[in-house]
């Protein structure tokens, strides 16, 4: 699958996209989605919670492992995907389209540290496991 | 069928309840319970025959051969079970007076004297009910005796990358934070990657010798050296013990604090599941902070040693005296093994993993570490066959199910890629490993031959492989009348 | 070589063919100076027949007693298929059921396990067991925390079992987690619920309710729950199993009912055997199931689609999750639990509230013939479930020994953790002591307390197996 380039991403594997309003959505990668497997549960964060960039917060469990997702950008949570509470395998299906949170970054300079599609294809092909 | 499914309302068992109808009933109307619990109403013999029925479904030592790595799955005596038994044993109150348990508390503190003389170290507390406990307590050990030192800024516990799942989880639940140092390809602990990660918020480090990686840690003095240099202290995750026991003393390896597991090294049965005990053992720097309670003789008096006794002790983790009957078998099971027969366990055990490794890979399996002696275990990894046929260590695990063998641990250690863990112990012949090796050689050939048969096993198992995505996302963990 | 096959020759093929000449030179990895730790600590090795010999001896030193000690285990008749089935080798020397088709038989007995233990407490969901009742209410407190995110204290009222509560704050204290003690009325031995008013405005994680409590007196339990749920407090409720099956269970307690029940498993099948092994229960409801430690078996289909039982969740234990893991705990009191389970198959609902209704009424009777006696009087007005404390005019510690030479273990005694008590005396009756000896305890009792009791030079020696 091809990473989309209008994303940009980290390199503990989530993706993210800037929205008209200014906050970010953030989601995790096919790549993520495929090392962990058949997805059983997704823990999002609080709305309201404030992270610091690299902060763990949020949790995608499979059967076999539970990966941390950490904060892209330091910024506070304005919103959390619910359907992922019920259907986590969404994420399995389409991990572009299955957002988890998003939230409203309060330190533009973070940004330009996130890679682009490119250097994160790099790394994706590196993990090989 | 679930036992509810036999129940039948009105069925009842008259020798298995109080005979006489209660005379007086002093609880409040309003704390009296009103709703039926959902307990079956089933015959005796149905209970007897249902459950009977279900342990048939099972895998165990007792019917099949088990190389489970890093669980020392040896024979459980007999003797051990039926003598931890005798009724007045099974009577016994915890809180009754030491002098109505001398009997059991003799037993109690030979083992003590036992496990200190193969271990090396000064003392020895039995009050864990598991390794996990057991590294638990002996963290917080390390963490009491450095701020009784005035250092309590050495909060970091080391732990290497392959190390047990239990390691960094009982530092955590300790408070401290988990430092993880890399493995090398010779199996070992980078004595150079350790010394940049000492330094003075060390608190300790955790290390399984041998290894988790099957190996034994030739570098190990040099780690102590490099731990105790930079003021912290060494923690031994006795689970490999069965490969050196009689040879090497951990206290001679330098470590300060041991957990030895019962269960494992000492043939305590398993259960299932448990219950198991993790003793600690101590040298003497930490000897005060031992978890209580501790066996004490005075004269020929025996007694549990208390909060007066050992003031800097770590606490207590359990209500009374650890997993007492589990105990009990484990001294029974020493006793009959004797000093020569400790001697033997781990000889036998090493000698048997070296000849199931050996002749696993003339039957065309990968060894991880093939410049190695394997100690009481050793991984075989499968990474080159899934490339070529698809097949993964998990299919050649479900297809030794079926060839009437239980499989070995799978994908641990982690940092093995597709592996199988394999620890045979010294209680199987020459005659079971070898058809074992013929059973993996039947598989290996499958897998190139036949690699669906493969892909799609168990067969033979009374379920075959199961949908553990389903039941992780739809929650059935308890059986409702009206659902079912 | 006890439980070593080998022969010579099988030893002697087997080193030809992996190449070296003895089964030391497979230990040449070891660094020389480690190598030869002799065991000259350890006695000789013993045949079975002399270690049989030896344990009868010391099984027989230690005796029978007619024991009336409760304190948080509790005798009670173990009908004889459980443990011969228990013990049977296909539970009693098989694995933690990781592989799932190789282990049915466990997985089905957890499950039936864990639906029974939902239905006592009337909760949604239970583990596979913990360790036992003072390390399950650790790690009940660690889960509370967890669940509440915000506050690290607790309200643990005085009135929960003294060792539970030591043993809990030697587990969580590790991670900075305080417990605050709620104290009890003195005069009906329970909580007094107007007392949590004074806790009001401040962040606790959860408050401990025991039902019943230590001194086996029922706490106001709808009430405390009341109050807690009002102020955004979870409700950690302590059991004892057999009373459960009279008593309404804290999954139906008000408000709710409560987050999380623990207690000791011990009453259901285990004996009291020192003090071990025992099982420790958890249960809580649905939406906290994954912050639970320990195994839980689930019911799923395999590829054929027939029903099986499988571990699940396992993502939140340590071998999956690590330094990240709700627990640490890993081997856990499997076979105890296959124990409890055919118990409980064996009485049933009825039985089992037969058990609980005579172990009530036997202490009732007994605290009625006792309190008959001049110095002795019950301590607490409170209702009580088969324990309760006596105030006695005497030492208690002489009592109970003037009683064990007697063969009598007349009960514990309160006077190192609750000294304000002063001479009060923990006695439990169960369905296991008959009228005979309820009058046997009475009479020994009233001759203590009658004779003008000297303290030193009692001259009675105890005298093993003698209440018969």
């Amino acid at each position: 699958m091809t990473t989309p380039a209008n994303l940009k991403y980290t390199k503990s594997h989530e993706w993210v996209k800037q929205e008209a309003d200014g906050t970010v959505t953030v989601g995790i990668t096919h790549h993520a989605q495929e090392m962990l497997g058949d997805l059983v549960f997704i823990e999002t964060p609080a709305i309201g919670r404030k992270l610091k960039q690299g902060e763990q917060c949020a949790v995608a469990e499979s059967v076999k492992a539970a990966a941390d997702i950490y904060a892209p950008l330091s910024g506070e949570v304005t919103a959390a995907n619910a359907e992922l509470a019920d259907a986590p395998e969404k994420v399995n299906a389409d991990a572009y389209a299955a957002w988890m949170f998003r939230l409203q970054p309060n330190d533009p300079g973070e940004l330009a540290g996130l890679l682009d599609a490119a250097a994160y294809q790099v790394i994706a092909g590196a993990d090989k496991r | 069928m679930l036992i509810f499914e036999l129940s039948r309302p009105g069925r009842r068992n008259p020798s298995q309840a109080p005979r006489n109808a209660p005379g007086l009933n002093a609880i409040p109307e309003g704390w009296q319970r009103k709703s039926r619990p959902l307990l079956p109403e089933v015959s005796e013999l149905d209970a007897v025959r249902h459950y009977t029925n279900l342990s048939r479904l099972n895998f165990s030592i007792d019917t099949h051969f088990y190389p489970l790595g890093s669980c020392t799955m040896k024979y459980n005596p007999r003797a051990c079970n039926h003598l931890a038994m005798l009724p007045q044993f099974l009577a016994r109150h915890p809180l009754a007076p030491a002098d109505t348990g001398q009997g059991f508390l003799a037993c109690l503190f030979e083992l003590q004297e036992m496990l200190k003389a193969m271990t090396g170290m000064a003392g020895v507390s039995l009050a864990p009910m598991a390794g996990a406990q057991g590294e638990f307590a002996g963290v917080a050990m390390i963490r009491a005796y450095h701020v009784a030192r005035g250092d309590a800024a050495r909060t970091e516990i080391l732990v290497p990358d392959a190390a047990h799942g239990t390691n960094p989880a009982s530092a955590v639940m300790c408070g401290c934070t988990v430092r993880e140092i890399p493995t090398d390809a010779q199996g070992n602990v980078e004595p150079a990657a350790l010394q940049a990660a000492v330094g003075p918020r060390t608190a300790g480090l955790m290390l399984t010798n041998p290894s988790t990686l099957g190996v034994f840690e030739h570098t190990i003095l040099d780690i102590e050296k490099i731990v105790h240099d930079a003021g912290g202290l060494l923690y031994y995750d006795g689970a490999n013990l069965n490969a050196i026991l009689g040879r090497v003393k951990p206290a001679d390896m330098g470590f300060d604090v041991i957990h030895l597991n019962l269960h494992k090294t000492f043939s305590t049965p398993h259960g299932g599941g448990g219950p198991g005990a993790g003793p600690l053992g101590a040298g003497p720097r930490l000897v005060p902070y031992l978890p209580l309670p501790v066996v004490a003789r005075d004269g020929d008096a025996y007694r549990l040693a208390d909060e007066t006794d050992l003031p800097q002790s770590i606490g207590r983790l359990s209500a009374h005296a650890g997993n007492a009957g589990v105990l009990l078998r484990a001294y029974v099971y020493a006793r009959l093994l004797g000093r020569e027969g400790l001697k033997r366990v781990g000889e036998f055990a090493t000698l048997n993993a070296n000849y199931l490794m050996g002749e696993l890979r003339k039957a065309g399996y990968e060894v991880a570490f093939p410049a190695r002696r394997a100690s009481h275990e050793f991984i075989v990894t499968l990474k080159a066959l899934r490339e070529e046929t698809g097949v993964t260590a998990m299919d050649v695990a479900k297809r030794l199910l079926d060839k009437g063998f239980h499989a070995p641990t799978t994908y641990f250690p982690l940092l093995i890629a597709e592996c199988l863990l394999i620890e045979p112990t010294e209680t199987e012949s020459k005659q079971t490993l070898d058809a074992f090796v013929q059973a993996m050689q039947e598989i290996l050939e499958e897998a190139h031959h036949n690699p669906q048969l493969v892909k799609s096993a168990p067969h033979a198992t009374p379920v075959r492989r199961l949908d553990e995505v389903k039941a992780a996302r739809e929650h059935d963990l308890a059986w409702k009348p009206c659902a079912h | 070589m006890p439980f070593i096959p080998h022969t010579e020759d099988d030893i002697r093929a087997m080193l030809a063919a992996i190449g070296v000449g003895t089964i030391g030179d497979l230990f040449d990895e070891i660094p020389a100076s480690l190598r030869g730790g002799g065991l000259s600590g350890i006695p000789p090795g013993v045949n079975e027949m002399e270690i049989t010999r030896l344990m009868h001896e010391r099984a027989e030193r230690d005796g029978r007693w007619l024991n009336f000690i409760g304190a948080g285990a509790y005798e009670h008749q173990v009908p004889a298929a459980v443990w011969q089935i228990a013990t049977r080798g296909e539970f009693y020397s098989s694995y933690t059921p990781y592989q799932a088709e190789a282990s049915q038989g466990t997985l089905q007995v957890l499950y039936e396990y864990q639906s029974m233990m939902a239905s006592l407490t009337a909760m949604d969901v239970t583990n596979a067991s913990l360790y036992e009742g003072a390390s399950a209410l650790a790690e009940a407190v660690l889960m509370a925390v967890r669940i509440h995110k915000s506050a690290r204290r607790v309200l643990m009222p005085a009135t929960v079992n003294p060792v539970y509560r030591r043993v809990t704050r030697a587990i969580v204290r590790h991670q900075g987690i305080e417990l605050v003690e709620v104290p009890y009325c003195a005069e009906c031995g329970h909580v007094i619920p107007a007392a949590l008013h004074a806790y009001a405005g401040q962040e606790f994680a959860a408050l401990v309710i025991p039902q019943t409590n230590f001194f086996g007196v029922l706490e106001p339990a709808d009430e405390m729950t009341a109050w807690a749920k009002a102020n955004g407090v979870l409700v950690i409720a302590v059991a004892n199993p057999i009373a459960l099956a009279i008593l309404r269970p804290p999954g139906e307690w008000s408000a709710g009912g409560a987050d999380i029940v623990i207690g000791d498993g011990q009453p259901l099948g285990a004996p009291l055997a020192s003090g071990g092994p025992y099982f420790g229960f958890m249960a809580c409801r649905e939406r906290h199931v994954r912050q639970m430690p320990g195994r839980v078996v689930g019911r799923t289909v395999d590829v054929d689609g027939r029903p099986g039982y499988t571990l699940t969740l396992q993502a939140r234990e340590q071998h999956i999750r690590r330094s990240r893991a709700t627990s640490n705990i890993c081997t856990n009191q499997g076979l105890m639990v296959t124990a409890a389970t055919i118990y409980m198959a064996l009485l049933g609902p009825d039985g089992l509230a037969r058990v609980a209704q005579t172990c009530h009424s036997n202490a009732l009777k007994l605290a009625q013939q006792l309190t008959a006696l001049p110095g002795v009087k019950r301590r607490f007005s409170g209702a009580v479930f088969h324990e309760f404390v006596l105030q006695l005019n005497a030492p208690v510690a002489d009592v109970l020994h003037a009683l064990k030479a007697q063969g009598i273990l007349g009960g514990f005694a309160l006077t190192q953790d609750y000294p304000e008590l002063g001479d009060a005396l923990l006695v439990c009756a169960t369905e296991t002591k008959h009228d005979e000896d309820l009058a046997r305890y009475t009479a020994n009792l009233r001759r203590i307390l009658g004779r003008r009791f000297r303290a030193a030079g009692c001259a009675l020696k105890p005298k093993a197996g003698s209440w018969h």
